[in-house]
């Protein structure tokens, strides 16, 4: 490849974020000064095809230089291109594919509200205008308003990134390690960094007032501590929850802890058990997918396990981007390490020796509990090249994702993980054949994983013996909006939707539940009678979804709820196909549209709506043109919206 | 030129069109197999010199057990396979892909989308007066060809082409997401700040127009441009010893601009920028 890149040069802040990832330059031909000092640089090519297969480094590379910086200049760009011999135009369109980066210059503070259901119902837009208008103009923070941030059990909420230099290296995982080295010198060794004084810093805030907001946006290096994971599971401390065993009780942050609860029995039975054995286990239980698309999960392992080409390859879908979910991010900051002894489990029984999980951009308190949980296992040899002295190499690497709901799409995930636009592939061939870097992988969400636990601890027979015969095990559920008790609920498959609500407490006057999220539907508060199970909701005409149950009570005007759904999926539509790039454009406007009309008045446009949605449904790519149009279908049809 | 392929002969999948047997050798497309048995299936950013990027989704078909409609182009067929080419339901989404692709950007450059329109009674209009559209001024920066994004229905062809498909140049990807998205070059920069190379191949395999020479640019401004006086012509181009085939379009005695036979087996219808461009001084007269 002979790439051309411009004459803009990094600046000195920059390059020295890009050479923390990636460790200096070795030759002028990836970024090096060209001084002449090195007579071999000019007669031989470096960089090519080894610089090349770091390509998988852009992403990282990306958030680096956004996380000291806070955007992404073009001699940056540029720069970033050189060193991992990326085409300057193909890196663009991924710097340009994700909400948290910016190609422009802005303030180093942004301050994100969510402006999406549970947060709107709970008073997010008089917030976000509040807010605005007591940091003003010369507040050097940024405020932007934008989708779900996973912590709708207290909305509403509002998530700071102050970008930075950073004691810890803006990187994640195991990328560090693994590019120092082969990268020769360690980054930033003899020289001093001439950063900016000020440190990268993140701050939560939720439940979020002006007041807090604002004190969080200023000074988020000092903002104060997010309550612990356990406040988001009311049930906790419970004997009788199993998934939700240890949050709140076990010290996520100690692995003696953990194995003082019981952690690590499961790996050992793993390894007494061999690969063919395990997956039998999770077959035998009858253990279902929990990222939504309810598949089963032994399938999936057998089929990996079995596929001749080698690596085979682990992915840990942990970007939970659908509004209203929260359950995989209280896990992760409440267990950490169960995910990793899951994740071990998982990747032991398919021949995995490498696993990535893929984390959601926005979950930094998940991002600290996991990469040091990672790292104490790697420590005390739980992790690495012979887990628990068994002779099997296994590690996991973080990557983090960078604001972009569509890369929970299994394979747009791959794309994102490998330098790509987040787009999705399309199918055939199936991840379990051509996954992650074309190789078998096996994709599965965070919440299955830690399912596997119980499965090889208590056994198959006992685990199948929970829920109903086609629904197995616990199931947990995120239930926010007009509850007194919001929060992440484990209950058996089986259990119904009026049970889950009056144990969270559900408010008077309710108006309309919406089940598995934006991409699932509206259930009417006459049916809450539905089983939590999949064939119990398929029955009913609706899905589990990821687990969502939102409350609304007769206060939360509908239309406009639609018409923030259609605003969601018109902002996460990667663009690749024309029903779902177009058809959520048109979509929103129809809504819009009639948002203050009903009857005949809005009939034209329903019939529109129904039309698009049918095409969309059909002949879109993915899952998300596909369920683009569920939820606002069963408004119409269940609830009556425009009645 | 045909190319005459030397390898082993493939096997043949046997599965059910429209009711009928069809046989088609292994890893052949649906559409493969309609045209073979002559069916009309629409397709917009299917192309024959490349991998059809399957993002228009105009040439869907119903495969039985689906759950969801499967795009022709690139679906391949299988044994026992059952496709309908023609129901009521592939109908009705490629006649709303048709709207919405209508309705979003101008397709009056693009061949017989006017007919699909007609044929699917497609109704663009319907989204009213106010339907989004891709309103972009056409991005004249350069003396050799234009790009109006206003046409642009983003089948990837010209990403493919500049890329790991043909160019190698890596000049044009796609930028930003959604709606937005957008064919661009680093920086969304003008042309001549780019990595481009001026071979034209994106122009090449362009279905709508969006990319095209500057001459058929300004003749179409001045009302000028008569594809029916216009002659194709093709020769050998004689600028080095590569030997590619250029055709000549020629109007009123001008090279009014080059393409390239895509059935010729050494460059499937690719040039340089010299053979591609490089006419004036054909007809330098003085
Ligand atoms: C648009 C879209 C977004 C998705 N987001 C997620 C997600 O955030 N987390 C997740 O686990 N699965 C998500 N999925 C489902 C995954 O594609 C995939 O089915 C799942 O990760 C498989 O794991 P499982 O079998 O354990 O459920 C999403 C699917 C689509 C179509
Ligand atoms: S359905 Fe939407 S998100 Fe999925 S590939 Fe098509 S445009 Fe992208
Ligand atoms: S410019 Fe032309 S070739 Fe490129 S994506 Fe648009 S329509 Fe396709
Ligand atoms: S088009 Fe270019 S490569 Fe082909 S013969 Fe002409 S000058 Fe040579
Ligand atoms: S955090 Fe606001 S709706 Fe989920
Ligand atoms: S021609 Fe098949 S999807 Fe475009």
């Amino acid at each position: 490849m002979d790439l051309r890149f411009g004459d803009s040069e990094p600046t000195d802040e920059e390059r020295a974020a890009v050479d923390a990832l990636l460790g200096p330059p070795e030759s002028s031909w990836e970024g090096a000064a060209r001084d002449g000092t090195d007579a071999a640089d000019l007669r031989w090519a470096r960089g090519g095809r080894e610089a090349r297969d770091r390509r998988d480094l852009l992403l990282p590379g990306l958030h680096a230089l956004n996380d000291r910086i806070g955007w992404i200049s073009e001699g940056a760009l540029d720069y970033l291109c050189r060193r991992l011999t990326v085409p300057p135009a193909q890196a663009y369109g991924v710097a340009t594919f994700y909400a948290m980066f910016s190609v422009r210059p802005r303030p180093a503070t942004v301050l994100h509200v969510c402006t999406d259901l549970a947060c709107t119902a709970a008073g997010a837009t008089d917030l976000s205008t509040d807010v605005e208008a007591r940091l003003g103009p010369e507040s050097g923070v940024r405020v932007e308003r934008g989708p779900c941030l996973g912590l709708c059990e207290r909305a509403p909420a509002a998530l700071v990134i102050r970008a930075g230099d950073s004691a810890r290296p803006a990187c994640e995982g195991g990328t560090v390690q693994a590019v120092r080295g082969s990268g020769g010198a360690a980054p930033g060794d003899g020289k001093e960094r001439r950063g900016r004084d000020t440190p990268r810093a993140t701050a939560v805030c939720a439940p979020a007032t002006p007041d807090a907001a604002v004190r969080a946006a200023t000074a988020p290096e000092n903002a104060p501590a997010e309550p612990a994971p356990a406040l988001a599971v009311p049930q906790a401390g419970d004997p009788a929850l199993t998934l939700l065993e240890r949050v709140g009780t076990a010290d996520p942050t100690s692995l003696d802890d953990y194995r003082a609860h019981g952690g690590y029995t499961a790996l050992r039975r793993a390894f007494a058990l061999g690969p063919a054995g395990v997956i039998r286990e999770v077959t035998d239980a009858g253990l279902v997918g929990r990222g939504g698309a309810a598949f089963p999960t032994g399938r999936k392992w057998q089929a990996t396990a079995a596929q001749p080409d080698h690596p085979h390859y682990l992915v840990c879908n942990a970007d939970e981007s659908e509004p209203g979910t929260f359950k995989d991010r209280v896990l992760m900051e409440g267990d950490p390490y169960a995910l990793v002894e899951a994740m071990t489990i998982a990747a032991y029984a398919t021949g995995a020796h490498k696993g990535y999980l893929y984390l959601r951009g926005e979950y930094p308190r998940a991002l600290t509990r996991l990469t040091h949980a990672i790292a104490q296992a790697r420590n005390r040899g739980l992790l690495g090249d012979d887990v628990l002295g068994q002779g099997y190499a296994f590690d996991i690497e973080i990557r983090r994702g960078a604001g972009a709901y569509i890369c929970g799409e299994e394979t747009a995930l791959f794309n994102s993980i490998e330098g790509y636009r987040g787009e999705p592939r399309s199918k055939p061939p199936f991840p379990v054949e051509k996954g992650l870097f074309g190789k078998p992988t096996v994709e599965n969400n965070v919440e299955t994983l830690v399912n596997v636990l119980p499965i090889l601890t208590m056994g198959a027979p006992a685990y199948a013996a929970i829920g109903t015969a086609a629904s197995t095990g616990p199931k947990l559920y995120c239930v926010s909006g007009s509850v007194d008790r919001p929060g992440v609920y484990e209950l058996p498959f089986g259990a119904t939707l009026g049970e889950l609500l009056t144990l969270a407490q559900v408010r008077a006057g309710l108006r309309a539940v919406l089940l598995g999220g934006a991409a699932g539907g509206f259930v009417r508060p006459d049916e809450l009678d539905i089983p939590l199970t999949f064939e119990g909701t398929r029955q009913a005409g609706t899905t589990l979804g990821s687990g969502v149950v939102m409350a609304f009570d007769d206060t939360v005007p509908l239309p406009r709820l639609l018409l923030r759904i259609a605003e969601f999926f018109r902002d996460e539509s990667c663009g690749q196909c024309v029903p779902c790039r177009v058809g959520t454009v048109r979509q929103e406007e129809a809504l819009r549209r009639i948002a203050d009309r009903t009857g005949a008045a809005a009939a034209g446009d329903i019939d529109l709506l129904r039309e698009v949605g049918r095409a969309m449904r059909d002949a879109s790519i993915c899952g998300l043109g596909q369920t683009a149009w569920n939820a606002v279908e069963s408004a119409i049809d269940r609830l009556g919206a425009y009645e | 030129m045909t190319a005459i392929p030397l390898g082993v002969p493939r096997r043949l999948v046997e599965f059910t069109l429209d009711g009928q047997d069809a046989r088609v050798p292994e890893g052949s497309t649906i559409l493969e197999a309609c045209r073979a048995a002559g069916k009309d299936v629409p397709t917009l950013c299917e192309g024959d010199t490349l991998t059809p990027k399957n993002a228009c989704r105009v040439c869907v078909v119903e495969v039985e057990g689906a759950r969801t409609l499967a795009p022709a182009c690139s679906r391949r067929a299988e044994p026992g396979m059952v496709v309908r080419t023609d129901t009521e339901r592939a109908r009705h989404s490629r006649k709303v892909v048709l709207e919405l692709l209508a309705s979003s950007v101008d397709l009056s450059t693009t061949p017989s989308v006017a007919r699909w329109i007609k044929e699917y009674e497609a109704k663009p209009d319907r989204f009213g007066p106010d339907a989004a559209r891709v309103d972009e001024e056409p991005r004249v920066d350069n003396d050799l060809y234009v790009r109006d994004y206003g046409k642009c229905i983003l089948c990837y062809k010209c990403v493919d082409a500049c890329g790991d498909q043909w160019q190698n140049t890596f000049a044009i990807s796609v930028s930003g997401r959604g709606f937005d998205a957008r064919i661009s070059v680093e920086q969304d920069a003008p042309l001549t700040d780019s990595a481009c190379v001026y071979c034209g191949n994106c122009i090449e395999v362009c279905p709508t127009g969006a990319l095209s020479f500057k001459s058929e640019f300004d003749m179409r401004a001045a009302g000028t441009w008569d594809e029916a006086r216009q002659s194709e012509t093709t020769t050998v181009c004689a600028y080095c010893g590569v030997g590619c085939n250029l055709t000549l379009h020629v109007q009123d005695n001008e090279i009014v601009k080059v393409t390239s036979p895509h059935d010729n087996p050494v460059t499937h219808g690719n040039l340089c920028i010299k053979g591609r461009f490089g006419y004036q001084h054909v007809q330098n007269r003085d």
